[in-house]
């Protein structure tokens, strides 16, 4: 006795659609040998995003056939996520210690870490902000009238860490230790920022300078280079690379003639 | 246009919905007709992503599954990266995070089959397995397409334990949500919003698109209240 098939089975469009969803989906979509780009992984420091972009184009517009991915964070973020295994080829941190990590922990070679350019502290204020950091200084943010000053978090991020070096050089850290704020990474200071969120954000020159972004026609107060340790950016081409010689290349272009001018023109100092 | 994290988004909804449509149906048969009494207890484990905020699924896989441990490293001698960061990382966080949305809907639809039905199927000498898929499951569809759904519409939601185990690499784990938070941090305010938008179309039109084909049947689809 079998049971006859015939009973239109009202699931079958289901299994029908699932089925051939996994059909469509599974083969993970490889990409078409030959055609295809050289890929290039490169995890950044938020503050370099912008100038990074620039670089990117400009690299692709003269090695045809390569493709830059760009994922940006804060560089401890970054950091942790390549000892974890994270498969990226090249590591633009926003300081010289998590690169020199990389190396001592052999996932580096030396010669391959390179200083490419110099971070610039300043803070951030909203077009019409009434606080005088031009004149009084820092020791300003004590004031009751700032409640929020928005930093990237300085367990992840070099920027965040020179800023509260700086806040602490200048005598204010423990007046206005209760008004931090911490974003992720400077992104997200900047983003509590403009929002007005927060008074006011520290951030790296080379964010807040940018252009067409919702920083644009606030005003910029530059941090006196004295009250924070020189920021020193190195790049890293990771020895677990699928791109190597290609990432070399991207880090020399970076620091070359091209690269210098594009950092520079993005409020990065030149090494 | 981020449409690659689009289509990467639509991948991982739709290949975790297969992957536990597969494993969730036999786990939610066995949760409506077992007598065990530990019942409750796995009742429990499966609602677990329900309650737990996505950040500890996330650690504890990182911590669990990474180079270092011995199940990554099986993982990673089987699919030949580690499991953080890969797209293969992510489609198995996915399956464990929306496993309630699978299993309960599933588990519903099927206790809510009557028993006299598999009964007189089983007297008629079909199979327990022929049972299943020629008598109860036609009767619990609703409910199994309910839980297919919204398995299919949480994974694409899905933000914390991909930003934890997934790393924001474009084409490989930058899904639509995690493209949304990069333009968010980047001040990218109008690519935010373009992005943002493009999801929340299509949310609506996969939703829109089940409910009016469940109308056309005469169906309840997402009506379902348990058991």
């Amino acid at each position: 006795m079998k049971p006859r098939r015939a009973r239109a089975c009202p699931n079958a469009p289901l299994l029908a659609g699932l089925a051939a969803l996994v059909a469509v989906l599974l083969p993970t979509p490889a990409p078409a040998q030959g055609a295809a780009p050289r890929r290039i992984s490169v995890a950044a420091a938020a503050s370099v995003r912008p100038a990074l972009e620039e670089l990117a184009r400009a690299f692709e517009a003269a090695r045809p056939g390569v493709e830059v991915a760009i994922s940006t964070g804060a560089s401890g973020a970054l950091f942790a996520q390549i000892q974890n295994g994270a498969p990226f080829d090249l590591f633009l941190s926003a300081d010289r210690e998590y690169p020199a990590r990389i190396v001592e922990a052999g996932l580096a070679a030396p010669a391959d870490e390179r200083v490419y350019a110099h971070g610039k502290l300043v803070a951030w204020l909203p077009a019409g902000s009434p606080l005088d950091l031009e004149r009084r200084g820092l020791a300003a943010l004590a004031d009751p009238a700032v409640r929020r000053i928005a930093i990237a978090n300085p367990a992840v991020a070099p920027f965040g860490r020179a800023t509260e070096r700086a806040l602490e050089a200048a005598g204010v850290l423990a007046a206005v230790k209760g008004k931090l704020v911490l974003g992720t990474s400077v992104g997200q200071a900047a983003q509590f920022a403009t929002t007005g969120a927060a008074d006011v954000a520290f951030l790296p020159l080379s964010l807040a300078a940018g252009e067409g972004n919702p920083l644009a026609g606030g005003r910029i107060v530059p941090v006196p280079e004295p009250l924070y340790p020189k920021l020193e950016q190195s790049g890293v081409v990771l020895a677990r690379a699928r791109e190597p010689a290609l990432a070399r290349d991207l880090l020399s272009f970076v620091t070359g003639a091209q690269g210098r001018e594009i950092l520079l023109r993005h409020g990065h100092g030149l090494p | 246009m981020d449409l690659s994290a689009l289509a990467l988004s639509m991948k991982l909804a739709g290949l975790t919905t297969a992957v536990l449509v597969v494993l969730g149906l036999p786990l939610a048969s066995w949760l409506a007709t077992t007598r065990f009494r530990g019942r409750f207890l796995v009742e429990a484990v499966v609602a677990l992503p329900l309650v737990l905020p996505p950040t500890v699924l996330g650690f504890y896989l990182l911590v669990g599954l990474g180079p270092r441990t011995a199940p990554g490293g099986l993982f990673q001698a089987v699919l030949g990266h580690p499991f953080p960061f890969s797209f293969a990382g992510l489609l198995v966080a996915s399956v464990l995070y929306s496993l309630p949305f699978a299993v309960q809907p599933f588990a519903g639809a099927l206790a809510g089959v009557d028993r006299r039905y598999v009964e007189a199927s089983h007297t008629l000498g079909v199979s327990r397995l022929g049972t299943f898929f020629k008598v109860t499951l036609p009767l619990a569809w609703p409910g199994v397409l309910a839980g297919a759904v919204l398995t299919f519409a949480h994974t694409l939601g899905e933000f914390g334990v991909v930003l934890m185990v997934g790393g924001n690499i474009p084409g490989q784990t930058r899904t639509m949500s995690i493209a949304i938070f990069d333009h968010v941090e980047a001040l990218e305010y109008g690519a935010a919003h373009r992005t943002a938008g493009l999801l929340l179309l299509v949310s609506f039109a996969v939703l829109a698109l089940v409910y009016g084909l469940q109308g056309l049947r005469g169906g309840r689809l997402l009506s379902w209240t348990g058991r």
